[in-house]
């Protein structure tokens, strides 16, 4: 564990960017006036009542309590559950996005016939807004069924959060390909290495802090593409329903509404943390980031 | 040389790579089956050869409003008709006269005004039952605001939700000689009461078994305790006479052509009438079952729901289902004459004969009739609900 002393740093670290979060909703919520601040109708910064900024430890207080009285399940439960499902699907999505993201990213760095003909594409992709794009899939998978197969609300969440997520991958990725320097290009020329040998060799080793930096981007992308299309769709079990759900009781029990919220947000956390963790594991690629 | 020397190899390596991410990207779809749906229908499965598999598309999350399909679901009427019934949950996006055009529903729950927008447009669909008589959605205002007529909501902000949700509060404005453009302030209304309760809105729009509720679920600072009714005005469009029809069962106006899924139909209508009665005689067993569908709400709100969503259905003049001319034509005629504040109506047109018909809800009613059951509901009468805190 050489780490060790950088790594408990980085934990306090964070520990206090939390703590300090918390101590500025408290600090605003003390000292801000109860009708927030606005100019003329535009509200700049929001009201500081207990509908609409309740206690941080209201909130924990509340995440420790049965999310409904029908069950004895705690909302920190049931939150938790609603995050590893929520997770479970961004991860396919996210392996389906890296996926199909390298293999265009291969294609469009080989053929510049592929760059040229794929690259607009892939923009005018995601210029698609979700909501118009949500619809469509879930219309589409309704409607598939392979033998013994059947298309499920998840499957379609999964689809658009992937959908999402093979962009950053793709750029990113071609941009490693093309990363190497021209001298070390021609020097494999040079030895007769073909594209394979150059691919292997140079090409994505060269590619990999590129690639991890993509990773990051499409895995974010691919959590709220998760959480938005679940919104979107009505898929059960994850964390944008939830937060829709609980959202409901905005009104009359403000404090559960945000125990979803900080679930999402520990949900990105932790997404981020096995990225981090992929770079850990291939650390031996990544000097030239550390300029 | 090298290079084509090399050429089959690699390509049979890459191959093999291909393949390998194909397997375990499909091992990984089939493991992670979060949702794994109870009631998964497995075509050739013992017992579920002659049931007529059905999906009904609903306009949202499971929630009292739809009890009387999950309690249909839940007694076996659906399965006892004939049908193995699937009920597809809503969501922000998914539009359910849609689902039925594009024909990956059979049947879907929409409000009458909005599936006649998409029927003009070409969503060919037909209203086969109309299980809401009454329209559910109030104008809500603190008493002492003094909003007791439509009249008063002049120089109010008035809170709407838009997406074809204003249509009532413009036709009643419009009826009370205000302009909606300029003797009312419009205000885009979020989907829970916050904005009524910090006064941002003088008047909300809220749903009877839903919003409301959550008014009277919440404390009032001032008091400490709970909000009671008669710290609210109400203006109900039903009384206010500018009522749009709401929830109705509709389907594939082609698909009414073949004469099995006229069968189908008919059989659909009378199971789901049959949850209706249940959960008109069972509202808190019925409760209980949306619950045990999903639904996070809580028991007291679930309660609150499955109850007043009983009285936008019971008592039930025709029989429960049967379309009312009149109300009919007076959602037809709010839909074509009324514009929202963009200047734009629900219906450029009168909607063509094909859009309802009381044909299947008929058959259904005389088949319940003569089975001896009360498809009125005559001498209903609403329970006592209390509403808790946070609606548990």
């Amino acid at each position: 564990m050489r780490l060790s002393s950088r790594q408990t740093r980085a934990i306090g670290f964070g520990a206090l960017g939390v703590l300090s979060l918390a101590v500025l909703w408290e600090g605003y919520k003390l000292l801000g006036p109860a009708e927030g601040i606005s100019i003329g109708e535009t509200v700049l910064l929001p009201r500081t009542t207990e509908l609409a900024m309740p206690h941080v430890w209201d909130s924990v207080a509340r995440a420790f309590q049965p999310a409904s009285s029908a069950s004895d399940e705690l909302v920190i439960v049931a939150v938790a559950q609603a995050a590893a499902s929520t997770l479970g699907i961004a991860g396919v999505g996210m392996l389906l996005g890296a996926v199909v993201g390298v293999l265009l990213a291969l294609l469009m760095q080989r053929f510049l016939l592929a760059d040229r003909a794929v690259l607009p594409w892939l923009i005018l992709s995601q210029t698609v807004p979700l909501i118009a794009l949500a619809p469509l899939v879930v219309a589409w998978g309704g409607r598939l069924q392979l033998g013994p197969f059947e298309w499920e609300r998840w499957m379609s969440v999964a689809v658009i959060a992937s959908y999402l997520a093979f962009f950053p991958v793709a750029i990113g990725t071609l941009r490693g390909l093309r990363s190497p320097e021209q001298a070390h290009l021609d020097l494999f020329r040079a030895q007769g290495a073909g594209w394979w040998k150059t691919l292997r060799y140079l090409r994505l080793p060269a590619a990999v802090p590129h690639l991890l930096a993509a990773l990051r981007l499409g895995t974010a992308t691919a959590i709220i593409g998760t959480v938005v299309a679940e919104v979107s769709t009505g898929a059960r079990g994850g964390i944008g329903r939830l937060i829709v759900e609980y959202a409901q009781s905005g009104s009359s029990d403000p404090a559960k509404a945000w125990a979803p919220i900080a679930g999402a947000v520990v949900l990105g956390l932790v997404a981020a943390g096995a990225v981090a963790l992929a770079g850990l594991l291939l650390h031996n690629y990544r000097r030239a980031e550390a300029r | 040389m090298q290079r084509n020397a090399a050429t089959p190899g690699r390509s049979k390596r890459r191959r093999t790579l291909l393949a390998a991410a194909a397997a375990a990207a499909s091992v990984i779809l089939a493991a992670c089956s979060p949702g794994a749906a109870p009631s998964e229908s497995e075509p050739g499965a013992e017992g579920s050869d002659e049931l007529t598999p059905i999906t009904l598309q609903l306009q949202w999350f499971a929630q009292g409003q739809f009890a009387g399909y999950y309690a249909a679901l839940d007694q076996g009427f659906y399965e006892d008709a004939g049908l193995d019934v699937t009920i597809a949950e809503g969501g922000a996006d998914i539009v359910p006269q849609t689902a039925v055009a594009s024909g990956s529903a059979d049947f879907a729950i929409a409000w009458v005004p909005k599936a006649l927008a998409s029927r003009e447009q070409g969503a060919m669909i037909t209203d086969v039952a109309q299980i809401f008589q009454r329209s559910g959605t109030l104008q809500v205002s603190f008493a002492d605001a003094g909003i007791d007529s439509v009249a008063d909501l002049e120089g109010k902000n008035v809170g709407s939700w838009g997406f074809g949700n204003e249509f009532e509060l413009f036709a009643a404005l419009t009826e009370a000689g205000l302009d909606p453009m300029s003797d009312v302030t419009l205000v885009q209304q979020a989907f829970d009461m916050s904005g009524l309760l910090s006064g941002d809105i003088d008047a909300a729009q809220a749903m009877t078994y839903n919003e409301y509720a959550q008014l009277l679920e919440s404390v009032d600072p001032d008091t400490g305790e709970l909000y009671t009714a008669e710290d609210f005005s109400v203006l109900d469009w039903n009384d206010v006479g500018t009522a749009m029809l709401q929830d109705a069962i509709w389907t594939a106006s082609d698909r009414l052509e073949d004469p099995e899924f006229q069968a189908t139909t008919v059989a659909f209508i009378k199971a789901s009438i049959q949850g209706w009665m249940y959960a008109r005689d069972n509202p808190e067993g019925t409760a209980q079952i949306v619950v045990d569908a999903g639904s996070q709400l809580g028991a007291s709100h679930q309660q609150w729901m499955v109850n007043e969503t009983n009285r936008l259905v019971w008592p039930a003049e025709g029989g429960i289902g049967l379309i009312d001319e009149a109300a009919w034509d007076q959602t037809v005629e709010i839909a074509m004459n009324t514009a929202n504040q963009d200047g734009a109506t629900v219906l450029t047109a009168e909607p063509d004969e094909g859009a309802w018909t009381n044909e299947y809800v008929q058959q259904a009613l005389d088949e319940l009739e003569a089975e001896g059951v009360d498809v009125f509901g005559a001498d209903y009468a609403p329970i006592e609900v209390e509403l808790q805190e946070g609606g548990q």
